[in-house]
């Protein structure tokens, strides 16, 4: 007698499908939530330096001066859009944040650059968002430093004519993975796995928790049902929900954000299935803890700050202290943006994944049967 | 014939406090039990414990000749259960929680449509098949969720207070369909508050502070007391067992 029946699970299956045809808010939560999210963080999360708007206070007006405003211009990272007068202005124009950077050409720029002695730029950087001055002051000093060897060759071959006007050392660098070195990029990798979790953890943790607060469980447990017929039943139509996510997310991040992956598209989707797995036993667990669909929301919350926080999503885990590495480490989000982020900017399979697409089935294999023996326990 | 329903001492602790202490009671098959107490005296629990759904700290029993500690599942594929707290989904319709409960009862092929147009013709249900149970009054609600628990036409039927807090003629319909079904031979099981209720079974338990203090045919147990009507004879064994109850002593003043 105790076997699974397919007739009982069949019928679950069935009814969980009505509850998600009805129940728009879900529904919605489904499909237009991942999109929103994406479109939110892909433009709100940008920590590239672009185009700061920039004061010039240009004392010496000569064509050196204008060249080397026109250079700034060029690297793209400063827009020198205002002219002043004067340091009154240049702190009016920084105080109001009209301008994020100062540039203070003084009068004898010029003269002294001809005249083969060392010139000077003074630039004010508002440091108040210690990324955005970090980029633009190596920005100039780079600037700085390409004008002066350029000056430099010019003045020696001027000297003696010396014909060997190469470089003595050449520093080439160069950027793998990300050659432009795009935030975006690096985020909505990141952000499949973050979307995905966000979601589909939190409409798995309503679908039980539902039945309890409705007193539909209590009809339920007097039924002839099997735990694991209804957990099924109740998780299939999930898993098939986050299938959609999944290639609503992708397919957003490919074309919108124009961020195609690197590596096999099909592991990505093989391992990304792994991962909702875990994130199906971790709602599901929620849903069997919690008594309501508000303490399940809570839990769900408490779930996210980590994931935001912790697995490297935004901040580098290398740089942290050990222990927050080890909460990180219990993270499955953190296992899944390795993953996320080798296939889609390096291109690597999985023997260089081997080691994180294990820890995230151990976590599936653990959590899914803790949730299922939790499960079964608050069913009987 | 066998009893229907056979306990024997069923006892139900949680952590130090005994909910059940002693039950002991047979009914017979195709008979109306009603199990009257006050609130919280252990009525449901002794139910949950019958329907296999809770495991008895001490003592045993057997429903339909199936021992509630090891064979669960055979109680739980023969009797129909309803509760106070209307427990269907509320945002199926009428039609798609009989096909759930056809589901779950393991029903299939041509038996999910002869049981549901049995069940619907007995209820009276054809006008409401497509409705959402959402849009359904209270009474029609009971009906329809007493619709899902016979469609796989139990031998015992277990309703925990299923007739409160509604009105006085789906209560009437209501009952009319019990004794119905118990002509047929089914065996049902219930709890209720309301003593005219009571009246009608065949036969009834008094249960109080987890105890069944007394257990017979209603007219058997008036005339041992020499009581006229259920709520004195109520009454009387209140007091009788529990004199310190802050309700007798309300009673005992106003007969003073």
């Amino acid at each position: 007698m105790p076997r699974f029946s397919l007739i009982r699970f069949r019928a679950v299956l069935k009814k969980e499908f009505i509850h998600i045809r009805r129940d728009r808010p879900s529904l919605i939560m489904a499909i237009a939530m991942p999109i929103a999210m994406l479109l939110l963080f892909g433009y709100a999360v940008n920590t590239d330096v672009e185009h700061l708007p920039t004061v010039v206070w240009d004392q010496a007006q000569s064509a050196d001066s204008r060249a080397i405003i026109a250079s700034l211009r060029n690297i793209q990272y400063l827009d020198p859009d205002y002219f002043v007068q004067g340091y009154q202005q240049i702190q009016s124009y920084l105080d109001s944040g009209r301008a994020r950077v100062a540039v203070v050409i003084p009068p004898d720029f010029g003269k002294r650059l001809a005249g083969g002695e060392q010139a000077s730029l003074q630039v004010l950087v508002d440091g108040s968002d210690p990324t955005v001055a970090r980029a633009a002051m190596s920005a100039v000093q780079l600037l700085g430093l390409h004008k002066s060897l350029e000056l430099q060759s010019w003045r020696l071959a001027g000297l003696s004519g010396a014909p060997n006007l190469a470089m003595p050392l050449a520093v080439e660098t160069r950027v793998w993975y990300n050659p432009d070195m795009k935030s975006t990029v690096f985020n909505i990798p990141a952000l499949i796995g973050l979307i995905l979790q966000n979601v589909i953890a939190m409409l798995t943790s309503f679908s039980m928790v539902r039945e309890k607060e409705r007193g539909t469980m209590e009809q339920l447990v007097v039924t002839p049902i099997r735990s694991l017929e209804l957990l099924l039943g109740k998780l299939l139509p999930f898993v098939l929900i986050g299938f959609v996510s999944l290639s609503l997310i992708l397919a957003v991040g490919i074309f919108w954000f124009d961020v195609p992956p690197k590596g096999s598209l099909l592991l990505l989707i093989l391992l990304a299935t792994v991962f909702l797995f875990t994130i199906l036993a971790i709602g599901l667990l929620i849903s069997t803890v919690a008594r309501t669909q508000l303490q399940a929301m809570q839990m769900t919350f408490v779930l996210i700050l980590p994931s935001i926080l912790l697995s490297g999503f935004i901040f580098p885990r290398e740089t942290m202290p050990r222990l927050l590495q080890v909460v990180g480490g219990l993270v499955p989000l953190t296992y899944f943006l390795e993953i996320v982020r080798g296939i889609f900017l390096k291109g690597v399979g999985l023997e260089f994944l081997w080691q994180d697409t294990l820890a995230l089935c151990a976590f599936a294999v653990v959590l899914l049967g803790l949730a299922a023996k939790k499960f079964k326990k608050n069913l009987d | 014939m066998a009893p229907a329903i056979d306990c024997q001492g069923l006892v139900k602790r949680f952590g130090s406090y005994t909910a059940v202490q002693g039950v002991t009671f047979q009914l017979p098959a195709g008979k109306i039990m009603g199990f009257v107490g006050p609130n919280g005296a252990g009525k449901t629990t002794i139910i949950r414990m019958l329907c296999g759904v809770l495991l008895p700290s001490e003592g045993r029993a057997t429903v339909l000749g199936f021992d509630v500690r090891s064979q669960a599942e055979e109680i739980k594929q023969r009797i129909g259960y309803m509760s106070q707290k209307f427990s269907l989904y509320e945002d199926l319709t009428v039609q798609e929680n009989l096909d759930f409960y056809a589901g779950v009862y393991g029903l299939h092929g041509e038996t999910v449509r002869i049981r549901q147009g049995q069940v619907i013709d007995r209820i009276g249900l054809h006008e409401r098949t497509g409705q959402p149970v959402a849009a359904l009054s209270g009474g029609w609600k009971q009906r329809v969720a007493l619709a899902c628990s016979l469609l796989h036409a139990p031998q015992l039927l277990v309703l925990d207070e299923p007739t409160a807090g509604v009105d006085p003629v789906s209560r009437r319909v209501f009952w009319d369909l019990i004794r119905r079904l118990a002509a047929e031979g089914v065996t049902v099981l219930v709890s209720t508050h309301y003593m005219d209720e009571a009246a009608t079974c065949d036969y009834l338990g008094f249960v109080f502070y987890g105890r069944l203090i007394a257990y017979g045919p209603p007219d058997e147990m008036k005339k041992r007391e020499g009581k006229n009507n259920l709520d004195d004879l109520f009454i009387d064994y209140v007091q009788r067992e529990a004199s310190d109850d802050p309700r007798n002593r309300a009673v005992a003043r106003g007969k003073n």
